[in-house]
């Protein structure tokens, strides 16, 4: 019996999209089970704790982040058929989102100023580069939509992305110590305030932590704000002199 | 085959939703315009089926999942997050606290406004 040398067998593996699956499916469940045994503290993201271990291993194998991603695209592609499943919560509580529309919208609105403005007037006055300044504006918004504007704008969309994601975990750690401060109680508010500001992360974290009341408002918050800052986040980078 | 039903009804709102999209020119995702578009036809049929709705939470219970692929993309940026981290850290901290807490104070203060005056 002739056995292949070992190196020849990694050449095949690491081409293979096989590997990148797998590798992302056990660094998600590692991750998931680390959070769990932590009590389940929103410090430490199970998706920000799977990044790492996923940049960790590719650094150490030596492998292409494009090389990795022909594996992993066939998760990330999901993204698109979950996004449009977000109809069904909507369509579900749809009788306490529309009596609450107009307040909604009105928080919705001055929450997507609020993030847009204060994101270009911090990293400006921090001296971030303009490239960065314009992939970070987009950052409350769901990651397709963000990579959207950032392209419009003058950002970068794949950096864009990564700083959504960044945003999505530090909303999901800041949000439940933020609520118990302020004394904000009702799930609805707490599950749009979390998809306005931290997007599917948010979402994900009220479907999981708060309810499924919450998680219709999140998605809702998510939907929304992602639309109206692809409108709006031009105007305001215009306003501070940028794009 | 109610998977398969429900995932095709996904993907069939997606890809209306990117038709729509790119023929209109307009700045949104398709998938955004997917959801907008199955939120419409859930209303017209007046409930949701239940092979939509097996898929539909099933993909929702692992939404974090699917950030990941995108997230390892941050690796590929390394240099210009290096030269920018303070920066970076700092508005990603403050402008969510900031973000999260005007919108939560608004909205219940709002909330509470409306329904007062709705109930009198």
């Amino acid at each position: 019996m002739n056995v292949v040398p070992l190196d020849q067998l990694w050449v095949y593996l690491s081409g293979n999209p096989l590997l990148s699956l797998l590798v992302t499916l056990l660094a998600f469940m590692v991750s998931v089970r680390i959070n769990q045994a932590l009590g389940g503290t929103p410090l430490v993201h199970p998706v920000t704790l799977s990044i790492a271990m996923l940049i960790g291993f590719l650094l150490l194998v030596d492998m292409e982040y494009a090389t990795y991603f022909e594996g992993a695209q066939f998760i990330h592609f999901l993204l698109g058929p979950a996004t449009v499943s977000l109809a069904i919560p909507l369509y579900d509580h749809r009788e306490r989102i529309r009596r609450l529309l107009w307040p909604l919208l009105l928080a919705c609105l001055v929450g997507i100023v609020t993030a847009v403005g204060s994101t270009i007037a911090i990293a400006m006055v921090s001296g971030a580069q303009i490239e960065t300044i314009l992939s970070l504006a987009p950052r409350s918004v769901t990651s397709p939509i963000a990579m959207g504007i950032a392209e419009q704008v003058g950002g970068i969309p794949s950096l864009a992305a990564g700083l959504v994601l960044l945003t999505g975990s530090i909303g999901c750690a800041l949000g439940p110590l933020l609520f118990r401060v302020m004394g904000v109680s009702d799930p609805g508010v707490q599950g749009f305030t979390l998809g306005l500001a931290a997007h599917g992360f948010g979402t994900a974290h009220a479907f999981a932590r708060i309810g499924a009341v919450a998680g219709a408002f999140s998605g809702l918050a998510m939907a929304l704000t992602g639309l109206l800052t692809a409108f709006l986040l031009p105007l305001l980078a215009r306003a501070f002199g940028l794009g | 085959m109610s998977l398969i039903m429900g995932m095709s009804v996904l993907l069939a709102c997606q890809f209306a939703g990117e038709l729509l999209a790119r023929g209109l020119g307009l700045p949104v995702p398709g998938p955004v315009v997917g959801m907008v578009i199955l939120l419409v036809g859930l209303v017209l049929l007046g409930r949701v089926p239940p092979s939509l709705r097996m898929m539909g939470e099933g993909l929702l219970r692992y939404l974090t999942l699917l950030f990941v692929p995108a997230g390892v993309g941050l690796m590929v940026h390394a240099r210009l997050i290096g030269m920018d981290l303070l920066p970076i850290v700092l508005t990603l901290v403050v402008s969510t606290a900031l973000t999260l807490t005007v919108t939560a104070w608004v909205l219940d203060r709002l909330q509470r406004h409306y329904c007062r005056g709705k109930s009198e």
